[in-house]
């Protein structure tokens, strides 16, 4: 299984930034907030998915690791 | 001792007066509570394909396996029932408290449990009144009960969000997983079961799973409790076996008292179904299926020819758009816009084209809140928008004189005041 790219509703404050940083799985609906319309993550994009989960000020951009 | 036959089963021995049913009252129908194996209950359970009657439609016996295989675990009778129009859990609560007592007991000792926590809204008097009253005089249960009572609001009934309040938070759902049988009540593996369901389990440990199929159909076997209302006779709680054909639960409650437009099925996290359609159809899961919907915590709403749908259906959006935890922005942000949208058709303020934008936020706002609530609202509007269409034009022109029909917002469960039971 592929990682999984997840959003924490709870703790997202729309900040916006993983999608400007990886605006490839992510885009914003009216308010601001992340829709993640495919959650895997494919190889080539997992680099760039972890760095938009640091990025977020709140941390509520979750990479689900594939093991 | 042989279960009975046909209905009622559930409601066996429930007195017309009102009150409550004493311990001697529950035995002489149901007889004494027979100690049975742990995993013997859940293969009958599983036998007799029991699923969970608090809306999720889950099968019990998955749970209880799953709860089982852990240690330390705990029970929780989720009786919030926070759906507002819903009357069953407190009709079995503050009438006939030993068969939810004895449900609870045996999950319990299913899941090796030693502590059962009973969870309650902040209104139900009526049935934390019968269950008190139901303890007081039984003894030699091996469990220890407790109670708690949370507050009267929409979402507090989601078992992340009993499970959070019970352990010192606010009655808010929680990110899951964890989910409550892993990580529960004092981080305990915890199985959270409807009062139905649990009241379903008792009988399924005196009578088998044989018997519990002998009603209803090979998919939904066995009975159910349906609250129904709005423009029907002899509104409350009945209860029918799976299969049952609408129309005939709409005879059992004593006909409707105009001509219907629409039936809403499975609570305000439910679907308008057009009448004709409605009546038509049995009450199990394929046939609400095939025409998207489920029981949900089995709420029937008959609308009648001369209500507004669209008016109603605005109506209840905004209570379910009120009702958010606020803790989710598609949740807080877009049901707020999906109820502000909705009410601009029904006004006839709205473009016609509204209705595109609508259809956009529901299928966006689906699955993007830490609970079902958004989820629940956006298939309700759906349902609205579709059944009501012609409504919505028709609103653009007319002005809309239809009356409110008062469908309950909020609040502790209403009074039942028919608990009569009609056999399928
Ligand atoms: C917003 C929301 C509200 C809910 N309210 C209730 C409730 O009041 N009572 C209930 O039993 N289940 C309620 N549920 C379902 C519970 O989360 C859970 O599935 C149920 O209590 C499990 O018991 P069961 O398997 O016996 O049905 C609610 C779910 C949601 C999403
Ligand atoms: S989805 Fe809505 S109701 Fe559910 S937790 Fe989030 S804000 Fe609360």
């Amino acid at each position: 299984m592929a990682s999984r790219l997840r959003v924490n509703p709870i703790m997202c404050e729309a900040h916006g930034l993983c999608a400007e940083l990886l605006p490839e799985l992510i885009r914003l609906d009216d308010w601001g907030y992340p829709i993640i319309d495919e959650a895997e993550i494919p190889r080539e994009l997992l680099g760039l998915a972890r760095k938009a989960a640091d990025a977020c000020p709140t941390l509520a951009l979750l990479v689900d690791e594939d093991r | 001792m042989t279960g009975p036959q046909g209905l009622p089963r559930l409601l066996a021995g429930l007195h017309a007066d009102g009150s409550p049913m004493t311990l001697a009252d529950h035995r002489r129908v149901h007889g004494d509570l027979r100690r049975t194996q742990p995993a013997e209950l859940i293969q009958a359970i599983d036998l007799a394909g029991l699923r969970g009657r608090g809306g999720a439609d889950f099968p019990t016996a998955r749970k209880l396996r799953a709860v089982a295989e852990r240690r330390r675990a705990a029970v929780v009778v989720n009786a919030s029932e926070t759906e507002p129009a819903s009357g069953k859990d407190k009709l079995l609560l503050s009438r006939m408290p030993h068969l939810v007592l004895d449900g609870a007991v045996l999950a319990a000792g299913a899941v090796g449990a030693r502590e059962v926590i009973i969870k309650l809204g902040e209104g139900a008097h009526e049935s934390l009144a019968g269950i008190e009253g139901a303890l007081a005089v039984r003894d030699g249960d091996p469990v220890s009960f407790k109670f708690a009572l949370g507050p009267d609001r929409y979402v507090a009934g989601e078992e992340s969000a009993v499970i959070h309040f019970l352990n010192g938070g606010q009655a808010k759902p929680t990110l899951v997983p964890p989910r409550p049988y892993e990580r529960g009540y004092q981080g305990r593996p915890t199985l959270v079961q409807n009062p139905e369901t649990l009241a379903q389990a008792a009988l399924i440990a005196r009578y088998g799973a044989n018997w519990f199929r002998e009603i209803g159909t090979d998919a939904d076997p066995g009975s159910a409790l349906v609250t129904i209302t709005g423009a029907v006779r002899a509104p409350g709680v009945y209860e029918l076996a799976f299969g049952t054909p609408i129309s005939d639960l709409l005879a059992a409650a004593g006909g409707s008292t105009e001509p219907l437009q629409a039936l809403l099925v499975g609570g305000y996290f439910g679907t308008w179904v057009e009448a004709t359609r409605a009546l038509g159809l049995r009450l199990s899961r394929e046939d609400l299926r095939s025409v998207g919907c489920s029981l949900g915590s089995g709420v029937l709403i008959a609308l009648g020819e001369s209500a507004c749908g669209l008016h109603e259906s605005a109506r209840v959006i905004r209570y379910l758009a009120d009702e958010s935890a606020g803790q989710c922005g598609p949740c807080v942000f877009g049901l707020r816009a999906i109820a502000d949208a909705t009410a601009g058709l029904a006004e006839g303020v709205a473009h016609a084209r509204e209705r595109d934008r609508l259809l956009r936020w529901t299928s966006e706002v689906r699955g993007r809140g830490a609970c079902h609530h958004p989820n629940g609202a956006a298939r309700f509007i759906e349902s609205a928008l579709e059944v009501f269409s012609a409504d919505i034009d028709w609103h653009q022109s007319q002005r809309c004189t239809a009356r409110p029909v008062g469908l309950p917002l909020g609040g502790p469960a209403p009074d039942v005041r028919h608990a009569l039971m009609e056999a399928g």
